[in-house]
């Protein structure tokens, strides 16, 4: 189900404020954020965002296409790792003894 | 055989039926575009008349995304998940389930086949 329209796409209230600080100074600087589920602004094209992932801030640079999807996306949450053949194990060899 | 909208060629199954044949037009579109058009559903494609017919492609042709163009804009719309790294241009690459279905089991329409690995049996 999505969202109600009356009140409008979700952002945290201190990131906007802080994006609308760097906006009106003109500067450009990495902000640290935990909130994933905010919806990206136009506002915000052009800065890097921190997003965390769980474990570290993952820098994300906004471009204009990315407008209307959350921060969350752009920084995965789980890491894929493959399945590493480690040879034989310590407890079959030592069952075999 | 009629032609409707490029390469389309629909039998002689009932029209609401042979409009599916077009890449982009599923059952409800079908009937919907026919009701618009004042239509009957349960003719015959092939005992159109050429009025009819005429008047088919044309409301087809403005007001829906068919066959290759649809397609197109399908693709573009993946490549562009794929482009700004998103968690769903992420999945699209790996093909595996975009919209948080489980692949512990299942997921096999997206990761195809079962490949086998695992450890093999060595000689004691």
């Amino acid at each position: 189900m999505s969202r109600s329209l009356k009140k409008g796409p979700f952002v945290e209230e201190k990131l906007m404020k802080k994006i609308n600080g760097l906006n009106e100074s003109g500067e450009k600087k990495i902000i640290k954020t935990w909130s994933r589920s905010s919806t990206i602004f136009p506002e915000m094209v052009g800065h890097t965002i921190a997003v965390y992932d769980g474990r570290r801030h993952i820098p994300v640079f906004i471009s204009e296409s990315m407008v209307g999807h959350k921060l969350g996306e752009f920084a995965p949450t789980r890491s894929i790792r493959p399945h590493v053949f480690k040879g034989k194990s310590e407890r079959t060899t030592t069952v075999k003894k | 055989m009629v032609r409707i909208s490029g390469v389309d060629i629909p039998n002689d199954k009932h029209i609401c039926v042979a409009l599916t044949y077009i890449f982009g037009i599923g059952r409800s579109t079908a009937d919907k575009i026919l009701e618009e058009l004042n239509i009957d559903k349960s003719i015959k494609a092939k005992d159109l008349s050429e009025d009819e017919l005429i008047k088919i492609r044309e409301y087809i042709e403005n007001n829906y995304v068919i066959e290759g163009d649809l397609r197109r804009e399908i693709n573009q719309n993946i490549k562009r998940l794929i482009e700004i790294n998103s968690y769903r241009g992420i999945r699209h690459k790996r093909g595996l389930p975009v919209r948080g279905q489980r692949t512990h089991t299942n997921a096999r329409t997206r990761k195809g086949r079962r490949k086998s690995v695992g450890i093999k049996k060595g000689k004691p």
